[in-house]
């Protein structure tokens, strides 16, 4: 933890006034992965500065090289004009710098003064901070309309003023510098126009904001100036009242060579799967699906866009059995699916609905095991693999293993290995595998081809193409815009919970696409 | 994780790095106490395989497989079953109860009924935790040391009370003669006559080859690992975590149980106080060290059950107490269990040199 | 049951109850901090060796190899057992924070450990069985007659209860009793406490609030060393024991774990839990079995009573325990 200070001139009234801050040339990878490259950015004293990309641009990494989470591979940060070396977080809090997290660090069972003055108490006793932290929220709330109960356990507040007690813990340390990571991910539409607010009242006060987000739709409205990061580079640095929200979407997704699909058009049968007024709640009460209706007809490719939390992923955890539902209904051909907490994946397997998960890792495999335990995941009781008194017929697995390895060009092509062993593309080709091989009527797949080498992302994309030819209804959720537009024969957009509009691909694009992805409604805006 | 980590390594390197680093450290702890840590090592080991000392090694080893695949089972399901001691306890209860019931005919029928009586009663101990664990979330680390100390209680009571002998010994009566079972003198007379080691040695290698199966081979055991390497991945593959918990644990504490039909009807042939001493918490030393798989949990309960016979050695031959075999025990637990990171980050560092190197 | 009985057992309740209540302040140390202790028996135990034999080793003749003190070996005594419960504690620390290894195997280790290294050692010292010499005079900690305690025992009802229940106990028993509030006060009042306990519910908050989280935890298992050191040393220099067994600690490390839940991680339940386990054990100890008129409770029962309660309460039938978030988790910074 050093703050190290070069020589500065004292700055005399006329000299322009040094960006609150500077990166030159930050770097960092993880492993192979490099998630920021050289960047570069300047923003302004009293300026809200957004950022914005897709998920995994690498706009939270960088953040997290300012707070001294991670310590960049190279390049130079300066606060102020002076170069600063944030090697851990008390010397980002050193720095004046601040930041609410994305997941709010916050001790729950802790009074809200507990919580605002851990880490900055002025001595031994906590009388003394306590009573002094009290009269300073009474006048942070009062400058800022940030009020909240300073003695209410943190654990009670709502999201909207959890997320109040993060930004007085950064004020309180007297941060000059707020960062905001996705901080209206969890908010009310009304709350999201508090958050606002404050921001620029903070800003009036003279305070540096960088805003990082994804809706184009916050950008437009509260920030002075707006970075665009693509694939862990900074793309443009533009001023917001010179760009509009379709140049910036434009530039977050990039002007992709389009991948071609080679796939006929959609011949659509009868609906096999409705979904009516689905709603869901997580754990923390926020409301993930609103009244979600949907129909997936036989023989098409249904493409879901949004971007990553607005309640795709609790889509296909409903749809795969994973997740209850507090309302709604779902029609499986005539009958309805059960919904509630007793219903199971493997219900789910046996109606005919086969889930190819978002997170390969955490749900599609496990990773400790090897291929031909992995290769029939969920459908290890299915008759042909069952031999008697409860043994698995591990002939007949292998045997379905080796077919699946060929099939799908798994490599390498040993069937023992540890999928933890493989690429990210082979592990994908597993479990595409092993959902389409049980013939589904409806296949359910999320983000198929994130982590995927481009030789197997095209592989996949054909093995999906395929099934739908063979008259199966594909849901697709994907946050990657191309992946929707060059699969999908019809198109949804969701935002916050709910379907923000429908397309046909033919008769979009991205810009639109994206526009709606970040809640604004072209036809309105236009 | 451990990438680059091959998988003899994981399995065989590190274990026997981190038990060579145990040995070395009771090495020291003997020669702190004015010992010779290598005539402790001959006396240990000729005593413990010797024509008289290999009956008890045997003997201790039976216990220890029993105990081991217990927590073993357990381990697989990511559970900690640290009840091993209550249930093979309550094990014994259960031993007792069926084998006085019935004036048995032949051992042969005896020792089924006896297993059966065991693994119920351990089954049965170990039911609750698994219960409060599964369906109200209770830590089952503590429920079971609970348990184990409730058996305790429970065992004194009925060896005081309800199931005691006339007169004042804490015991019940001894079992009828149809349920001796026999010695391995009797059938190998080439061990020792008071040997205790029994026939429920081939049991324990049987529950062995059992557990085996049932991890390796059966669609409940796949679900089982696959519980207990990812429990989300487990449900999104549609498999009940209350399921699973209950089965693991359930299978756990009768195999804990099993080991009263060594103990309790092959050697004491009578309920008496403690006739665990221990040997539930050898278990986890032994289920760490055989890295949960059944051939490992043999290996290590068999040596285990040397370093019992021969600390009884040592302190006849040497004069160390005892209490040493415990704190190898404790080392191995240490070494092999806690501390293991130790090794494992040099030795991945190791490797990941190593293989960059060659690429 | 007459008065002066009611007075006898409430007395040796509170005796029982002292290495029970020391101990379980370590482990709300520890806990709070979110490390799992499960070795709050081996440290007591290992503490309990080291003082009897420190104590002993100081009182004895300097003629006959000791260090002839005549005062103060009490006290060397309970130095040597915090030292040695301290280096548990720390090994048992280096396992969890530093190698991030799983605390309750840790945990049960060092019981191991400490069960089998007293008598060991032991024995190569002083050649009894594991056991120490027998301290007598001032190698142990002697009562403390309370000013006027005398005086007042004439005094019908209020002067007994302060002549034979809160008068006559040894230094260490009012040192127990003095932590309590001692300890709460830490954990609500000073900044130390906040930090702590914060460690133990999201040591990510308290990492980016730029304080070191390994320090913290550190110092909460340092703490809870040096409570079951002197849990220990109550047990071989403040009992009737006068001296060290073999395994005197027999399960109190566990009761006061099962105290500290029942307790739920808080320092004044934590003194209630524990003078109900030391008046259940004292219960136990004098009368066999209780008779009810309906039926009689085997004095097992009693002896089990406590490990039951801690169930019910961890199956969250009266009022649900719930341990501190981060407890038994490695502290790993997320991506």
């Amino acid at each position: 933890m050093t703050v190290e200070t070069q020589t500065q001139g004292r700055s005399e009234t006329a000299a322009p006034v040094a960006p609150a801050i500077e990166l030159i040339g930050v770097s960092k990878s993880f492993g192979p992965v490099q998630a920021n490259k050289d960047i570069d950015m300047n923003v302004a004293k009293g300026a809200i500065h957004g950022i914005v990309g897709e998920n995994g641009a690498g706009k939270s990494t960088l953040m997290s090289i300012l707070y001294g989470f991670y310590k960049a591979d190279a390049g130079e940060i300066k606060i102020n004009g002076v170069t600063t070396e944030i090697t851990d977080s008390h010397a980002a809090i050193a720095a004046g710098i601040g930041m609410v997290h994305q997941h709010f660090m916050l001790v729950e069972p802790f009074t809200v003064l507990e919580n605002v003055i851990m880490g900055a108490e002025d001595g031994p006793l906590l009388r003394p901070s306590l009573n002094k932290a009290r009269k300073v929220l009474m006048e942070l709330a009062a400058e800022y309309e940030l009020d909240v109960d300073p003695d209410a356990i943190v654990g009670d507040l709502s999201v909207g003023f959890q997320q109040r007690v993060e930004i007085l813990k950064a004020l309180y340390r007297e941060a000059d510098i707020l960062i905001l990571d996705e901080p209206t991910g969890v908010l009310t539409p009304a709350e999201a126009d508090h958050l606002f607010r404050i921001l620029e009242n903070l800003k009036s006060q003279g305070k540096t904001i960088v805003l990082i987000t994804h809706k184009l739709r916050e950008i437009m409205a509260v920030t002075d100036t707006v970075s665009v990061m693509r694939r862990g580079k900074m793309t443009a640095t533009v001023k917001t009242s010179e760009t509009s929200a379709s140049e910036l979407a434009d530039l977050m997704v990039g002007r992709h060579v389009l991948l071609e699909v080679d796939k006929s058009d959609a011949e659509p049968g009868e609906t096999i799967l409705e979904v009516k007024n689905l709603c869901v709640t997580d754990f923390q009460g926020v409301k993930k699906l609103k009244d979600v209706s949907l129909q997936l007809k036989a023989g098409e490719i249904l493409g879901v866009a949004g971007v990553a939390g607005n309640g795709q992923s609790d889509l296909l955890n409903i749809l795969g059995g994973i997740e209850a539902a507090d309302s709604g209904e779902v029609i499986m051909k005539v009958d309805s699916i059960d919904l509630s907490k007793k219903a199971s994946a493997a219900m789910r397997r046996e109606r005919g609905i086969g889930h190819v998960p978002e997170d390969r890792h955490a749900l599609g495999l496990v990773m400790a095991f090897q291929t031909w335990e992995n290769a029939v995941f969920g459908y290890h009781n299915n008759p042909e693999f069952s031999g008697k008194f409860g043994l698995a017929d591990q002939k007949v697995m292998m045997e379905d293993t080796k077919r699946k390895i060929e099939k799908y060009d798994i490599r390498p092509t040993n069937p023992h290995l540890l999928a933890q062993n493989y690429s990210g593309g082979n592990q994908q080709k597993i479990v595409i595998a092993r959902e389409i091989e049980n013939n589904p009527d409806v296949l359910l797949v999320g983000q198929p081809t994130r982590g995927v080498d481009i030789g197997a992302i095209e592989f996949i994309h054909k093995q999906i193409v395929a099934l739908r030819d063979e008259g199966k209804a594909v849901l697709l959720v994907s946050v990657e815009l191309e992946e929707i537009l060059a699969l999908s024969d019809r198109i949804v957009v969701m935002f916050d919970g709910v379907i923000q509009g429908e397309r046909m691909p033919k008769e979009t694009n991205e810009q639109e696409l994206g526009m709606l992805m970040a809640g604004v409604d072209p036809e309105a805006s236009a | 994780m451990n990438k680059g980590l091959p998988k003899w390594a994981d399995i065989i390197l590190i274990p026997f790095l981190s038990l060579m680093l145990a040995f070395l450290v009771s090495g020291l702890v003997v020669m702190f106490i004015g010992k010779d840590p290598i005539e402790a090592v001959k006396v240990m080991v000729s005593g413990a395989l010797g024509k008289y000392g290999i009956g008890y090694t045997l003997y201790y080893t039976t216990s220890f497989i029993f105990t081991g695949l217990s927590v073993a089972i357990a381990f697989h399901a990511r559970m900690f079953n640290i009840g091993g001691e209550g249930q093979a306890g309550i094990g014994g209860v259960g031993v007792a109860a069926v084998l006085l019931s019935v004036a048995w005919p032949h051992w042969t029928i005896a020792i089924i009924a006896a297993s059966l009586g065991a693994m119920a009663f351990g089954a049965a101990w170990a039911a609750i935790p698994a219960y409060l664990q599964a369906k109200r979330g209770s830590h089952i680390v503590i429920t079971t040391i609970m348990f184990n100390w409730i058996g305790s209680a429970l065992i004194v009571y009925l060896l005081v009370g309800p199931m005691q002998a006339p007169g004042m010994v804490p015991e019940t009566l001894g079992f009828s003669a149809g349920s001796s079972i026999p010695t391995l003198h009797d059938i190998i007379p080439a061990f020792d006559k008071h040997a205790p080691a029994n026939v429920s040695l081939f049991l324990a290698l049987f529950a062995a080859f059992g557990v085996w199966v049932l991890i390796w081979k059966t669609r409940l055991g796949y679900e089982i690992r696959a519980f207990g390497h990812s429990e989300k991945a487990a449900i999104y593959a549609g498999i009940k975590p209350v399921k699973i918990i209950m089965v693991a644990m359930l299978v756990s504490g009768a195999l804990a149980g099993m080991m009263a039909v060594n103990t309790v009807q092959g050697e004491a042939e009578r309920l008496i106080l403690d006739t665990v001493q221990g040997a539930g918490f050898v278990g986890i030393a032994v289920a760490l060290m055989g890295r949960s798989h059944p051939v490992g949990v043999v290996l290590a309960a068999f040596l285990f059950g040397i370093l019992y016979q021969g600390g009884g050695e040592l302190s006849f031959a040497m004069g160390i107490p005892r209490e040493m075999i415990v704190v190898i025990q404790a080392l191995v637990i240490m070494f092999v269990g806690s501390l293991e990171n130790m090794v494992r980050i040099p030795v991945e560092r190791m490797f990941v040199r190593f293989n960059k190197g060659a690429a | 049951m007459d008065f002066d009985t009611i007075l006898q057992l409430l007395d040796s309740a509170v005796r029982l109850s002292t290495p029970l209540l020391l101990a379980c302040l370590a482990g709300l140390y520890s806990e709070r901090s979110g490390i799992f202790d499960i070795g709050l028996e081996g440290k007591m135990l290992a503490g309990a060796f080291a003082a009897g034999a420190m104590s002993a080793y100081a009182g004895m003749p300097v003629a006959e190899g000791g260090l002839g003190m005549t005062w103060g070996m009490a006290w060397m005594g309970a130095a040597a057992a915090i030292a040695v419960s301290i280096v548990l504690a720390l090994i048992h620390g280096f396992a969890s924070i530093t190698l991030r290894g799983n605390q309750l195997i840790s945990g049960v280790a060092v019981n191991f450990f400490a069960a089998g290294s007293t008598v060991l050692i032991g024995q190569y010292w002083f050649h009894s069985g594991g056991q120490t010499p027998a301290l007598s005079g001032n190698q142990r900690f002697e009562a403390i007659t309370l000013p006027f305690a005398e005086a007042l025992d004439s005094v019908p009802v209020l002067g007994p209860i302060y002549h034979d229940l809160i008068s006559g106990h040894n230094i260490l028993v009012y040192m127990a009793i003095g932590a309590v509030p001692l300890t709460w006060w830490l954990l609500f009042r000073t900044r130390f406490g906040l930090r702590l306990r914060a460690v133990g519910e999201n040591p990510g908050a308290v990492d980016t609030a730029g304080i070191s989280v390994v320090r913290q935890r550190y110092s909460a298992v340092l703490i809870a060393g040096l409570l079951c050191g002197l849990a220990g040393a109550y047990l071989s220099l403040g009992t009737s024991a006068a001296g060290f067994v073999k395994d005197m600690s027999a399960g109190k490390g566990f009761i006061a774990l099962a105290a500290l839940i029942f307790a739920k991680w808080q320092p004044k339940s934590a003194l209630f839990a524990c003078l109900l386990f030391g008046f259940l054990e004292a219960v136990g100890n004098r009368y066999q079995s209780i008779d009810l008129g309906a039926f009689v409770v085997p004095v097992q029962f009693m002896q089990a009573l406590p490990y039951i309660l801690t169930v019910v309460i961890l199956a969250g039938f009266i009022g649900k325990a719930i341990p501190p978030a981060a407890g038994g988790e490695p502290y790993v910074k997320e991506r």
